[in-house]
């Protein structure tokens, strides 16, 4: 696959053009350029794929306290100009903005190595090799396998008026499989991410999820209720995301937080930074340079993201401020980084099983919607691969249950933590935020109703 | 190829001599169009390399999608932007195994190479294949040109009469005490599509879709609680700017914002069995989760296992004709050529024209949603040779498959409206707008919230609730369903962001619906302590 995305060179050049014929008070210009490759299959043979080469071309001016932006896919000289005169004029139009806050000048950004050839340099002909393994083993298995193999390779520059120029070139690779017996009674999945296509055991994916598949053939219902719960990674990891990552800017926001319209508003007025909010072996953060994480040093807004930890030994430490939200309440922003990661700790799977005397394994969540967001309280199901453990042993499958619960509940009702890893936690399998968790045990996860999908 | 292009050409003063701003004052309209025949020779070109390259069969889809959104929060415009996407997406079918490849740079050279990488990435996908592509019949479209009726350009415009419309709207929320922030939104959307194929058509098409929103938020005085009312009664639609003028967002926002207020002092439900009244402004999104995607076809055979899922409707020898989905007066149809459905079209991705069927008749399920790749799976049982044209991609980037048609519960004979509904409930819940949402991957086990609850008594409306949801499971819930309004009380709902496939994509749909009555349906309370 030909690697075609913008070089840092490039990159200088492209923007320093459109800024140097901007006639507004401030601009700010953001490329995106890259290829993204992927490879679906189901019933044991390849569906769809696909190569694409895109870019993204975005300026916001401002003109005094009123902004207005336009983006293209271009990168040709009339469509750029167009796109910098229909910014200018939305500009011009805009009423005042009183939250308009000047350019940033130049910053200083962690160096991060997101870049990995192997990935970049992926073919059709690797994608489709490494399908073919997950179809051969769960052929062997007696299973059919459904997946999705997506690889993306680019650059982001970042560049104002002011003179700021930030540059994130990075791979990401997701790998998905869901295994299913023919009869329609089983199901498995297994799932692995990363921005180096080596980190992904593609071998163990297909074999995990072939195996999932035929262990959790013939279900059977339990009735629904509270349970001791062994929440494998990826479980852990879509629950989590719920607080630590899709929801930044809501979730997390410390505007809402002090408006108060959020979990973390406080009664009475501000918001609950200081507070114990989970169990006091809780620590997550977010940091670009993490070896696992490997996310951009700069968020949309060009701010610097370092290591900045939101939660430390149970006690919420930080909410999320932009620059407007942190100027009034006096405080340093914190930018809006795209990667959490939450301290593992050194139980493992097998030993969480061995300790519970009746509980259910999840491999995974689904469709996890919002109930309310007064109370972070979330519902969804489990999926491809529920089982019962009695006495210390797995010992059937289960029908799929609906939870109402909260992850901060599931914060707080920690028994056991596993070892971290980086997990594929977006529910669509496409390139998500980086979300490096471990499994845990948790007691008292509230399942309200059962599901007899497969 | 393109940079340096741009490098050069940006280099001379010529190239922004042009932009001399709009007198009107207007948002830009489009860039000068690319010329009609230079986009002709491109899309002919990418089939002609397709099939030099060996591709028995091949597509081309060069699209322009633009969009428009503006958005404020209380006081002040937070974002106007415009967006612009082209390229074109080169479909081939080699062996019977499909590949695609999809490129912003429209010159003749690097479509070519596009349409070879594409019939490269068939070669190597052939390697795991089971069962060849085989597409149904369809008849040539030569010249054919088809275009969403709108009466007003939404980008012809002028952006401060958009900003100052939003601004007005938050103004008359915040004039209600209690309501303290205001979100609102405006999103115009315009997608011109020229297709050609092997097959013979040449097809151009302008689909144009358009949504205004507000969301009211009220917070008690001691910030101990807070509830939202979203303008969910106006639905995203296939139109032009005369939506957002009939959404009446000005006149509306005091009462959303009342009912914000309402909802912090509304009574907790109890949880247990109740009869729910169903307004269609609520209804039309249980109708998607629970009739549209099941009725897939390409879910119900497992194509989508690995994320949206599969369907309870399988195998379909064992549920065509047979499965009872609900009672008599159920009668489900889908349709591509409704007006102002988000769904509807002249033709297709795969160069089909739009259709209109039944897929659940008298409450029997009788076909499925199809493409020209799947009617060959089921024609045997359903007797239909035509694929259902429901073929779509969200943009040039993104290979096209089976998406959802505009999928309606047809009204009843009786002329009776909700009103009517409430009045022969002795003990229910009456449920308007659409909340919370979530279903399992072969759509049994659903569980629904909503904007606005209220409880009824004895035939009336007995003050309103929170916390409400209510949890089903697909076939029990639709065959509790004993009464449906007449067309005086249809609502056309929607949604533009109906996900779907891997890379998720995007598809526009619409829901056309009547108030109806749903018996003995579990309702649990959603309330927790905040503490």
């Amino acid at each position: 696959m030909s690697v075609r995305y913008l070089s840092e060179q490039e990159a200088r050049e492209l923007t320093r053009r459109i800024l140097e014929r901007s006639r507004a008070d401030e601009c700010r210009v953001r490329v995106q350029s890259g290829v993204a490759g992927n490879t679906r299959f189901a019933l044991n043979q390849v569906t769809t794929a696909g190569d694409v080469y895109d870019t993204e071309v975005t300026i916001t001016s401002a003109f005094g306290k009123r902004s207005g932006s336009a983006n293209t896919n271009s990168l040709e000289g009339a469509a750029l100009a167009e796109a910098l005169a229909t910014s200018e004029r939305l500009a011009r139009l805009a009423p005042e903005d009183p939250e308009h806050m000047p350019a940033l000048g130049p910053q200083q950004y962690a160096a991060v190595p997101a870049w990995f050839e192997t990935t970049a340099g992926m073919t059709p002909e690797v994608r489709a090799r490494a399908v073919e393994s997950a179809t051969r083993v769960a052929a062997d298995r007696g299973a059919e396998a459904a997946g999705y193999l997506i690889q993306v390779a680019g650059s982001t520059a970042l560049a104002n008026s002011a003179g700021l120029f930030a540059y994130h070139r990075r791979t990401a690779v997701h790998y998905t499989v869901t295994a299913r017996t023919p009869n329609g009674t089983g199901s498995g999945w297994a799932g692995g991410a990363h921005n180096d296509w080596r980190r992904i055991d593609a071998g163990w994916i297909g074999r995990t999820a072939a195996d999932k598949a035929v262990r959790a053939r013939a279900p059977q219902p339990l009735e629904p209720g509270r349970y001791t719960v062994i929440l494998e990674p990826t479980a852990v990891g879509n629950l989590l995301q719920l607080v630590g990552f899709s929801l930044f800017g809501q979730a997390l926001s410390a505007r809402q937080a002090d408006e108060g319209r959020s979990f973390f508003s406080r009664p009475g007025g501000g918001n609950r930074i200081g507070e114990q909010i989970a169990d006091a072996r809780v620590t997550m953060w977010s940091d670009p340079a993490d070896p696992e994480l490997l996310t951009s040093p700069f968020d949309g807004s060009g701010l610097p993201l370092r290591r900045i930890v939101w939660v430390e030994n149970g006690m919420l430490k930080n909410l999320v401020y932009d620059r407007f939200w942190a100027q009034k309440q006096g405080t340093a922003p914190t930018g809006s980084p795209t990667g959490v990661r939450m301290a593992g700790g050194d139980s493992s799977l097998d030993q969480m099983i061995a300790s519970t005397e009746r509980g259910i394994v999840v491999t995974r969540f689904w469709y996890i919607r919002s109930l309310d967001p007064r109370t972070l309280l979330f519902t969804g199901l489990t999926r491809d691969g529920t089982f019962l453990v009695e006495n210390g042993r797995v010992t059937r499958p289960l029908y799929n249950f609906r939870f109402n619960e909260s992850p901060i509940q599931m914060l707080r009702n920690i028994e056991l933590i596993g070892r971290a890893t980086r997990v594929s936690a977006s529910e669509s399998g496409d390139i998500g935020a980086a979300i490096v968790v471990p499994p845990l045990k948790v007691r008292d996860f509230n399942f309200a109703s059962l599901s007899e999908a497969v | 190829m393109d940079r340096r292009e741009f490098l050069r050409r940006g280099s001379s003063a010529s190239a922004l001599g042009l932009l001399a701003p709009d007198a009107l004052g207007r948002v830009m309209t489009l860039p000068r169009p690319r010329r009609r025949a230079e986009v002709r020779d491109l899309v002919l070109a990418a089939i002609d390399a397709a099939r030099r390259a060996g591709a028995s069969y091949a597509d081309a889809r060069l699209s322009r999608v633009r969009s428009q959104s503006v958005s404020t929060r209380e006081r002040r415009v937070q974002n106007i932007s415009s967006s612009e996407t082209v390229g074109i997406g080169i479909r081939v079918l080699r062996q019977g195994s499909w590949g695609f490849a999809a490129t912003r740079e429209l010159t003749p050279d690097e479509v070519a190479r596009a349409a070879r990488q594409a019939v490269e990435q068939a070669r190597a996908n052939r390697r795991l294949q089971r069962r060849p592509v085989v597409l149904a019949p369809v008849q040539a479209f030569p010249d054919a040109v088809w275009e969403t009726p709108i009466r007003v350009d939404p980008f012809e415009v002028p952006i401060e009469d958009k900003v100052g419309l939003l601004l007005q709207a938050n103004e008359a929320a915040l004039a209600v005490k209690g309501a303290r922030f205001v979100n609102s939104s405006l999103f115009f959307h315009r997608e011109e599509t020229t297709f050609a194929s092997t097959d013979g058509s040449f097809i151009r098409q302008t689909l144009y879709r358009v949504q205004p929103s507000l969301n009211v938020t009220a917070v008690t005085d001691d910030f101990s609680d807070f509830q939202s009312r979203e303008s969910v009664e106006i639905a995203p639609v296939a139109a032009g700017y005369e939506h957002v003028t009939e959404a009446k967002l000005v006149e509306n926002a005091p009462r959303w914002a009342e009912e914000a207020v309402a909802k912090l002092a509304a009574r907790p439900v109890e949880p247990r069995r109740y009869t729910l009244v169903l307004h269609p402004s609520h209804l039309w999104l249980t109708i998607h989760e629970s009739i549209g995607h099941p009725t897939e076809l390409d879910r119900a055979l497992g194509y989508e296992a690995n994320y949206a899922g599969t369907s309870f409707l399988a195998p379909p020898e064992q549920v065509l004709g047979k499965f009872r989905y609900g009672p008599e007066l159920m009668n489900i149809q889908a349709d591509r050529t409704q007006e102002r459905a988000l769904a509807t079209t002249g033709w297709d991705h795969d160069g089909v024209p739009a259709d209109q069927w039944l897929l659940v008749k008298n409450g029997i399920f009788v076909d499925y949603q199809t493409t020209r790749d799947q009617v060959a799976w089921i024609e045997q049982l359903t007797g239909v040779r035509r694929s259902h044209g429901c073929s779509y991609a969200e943009s040039w980037a993104a290979v096209p498959f089976q998406r959802m048609p505009n999928v309606s519960l047809l009204p009843g004979e009786e002329d009776i409206g909700v009103d009517e509904l409430i009045a022969d409930t002795d003990d229910g819940i009456y449920i308007v707008g659409e909340g919370s949402y979530s279903i399992d991957q072969q759509r049994y086990n659903f569980q629904f919230g909503g904007q606005l609850f209220y409880r009824i008594e004895k035939g009336k409306l007995a003050g309103m609730l929170k916390d409400v949801a209510y949890q089903s499971r697909t076939p029990d819930f639709w065959n509790s369903l004993d009464r449906i309004g007449g067309p005086r009380g249809y609502f056309l709902g929607g949604s533009l962001f109906d996900g779907k496939g891997q890379p998720g994509q995007s598809n526009a749909v619409s829901h056309g619906c009547v108030p109806a009555r749903f018996r003995d349906v579990n309702v649990l309370n959603t309330g927790r302590s905040r503490a």
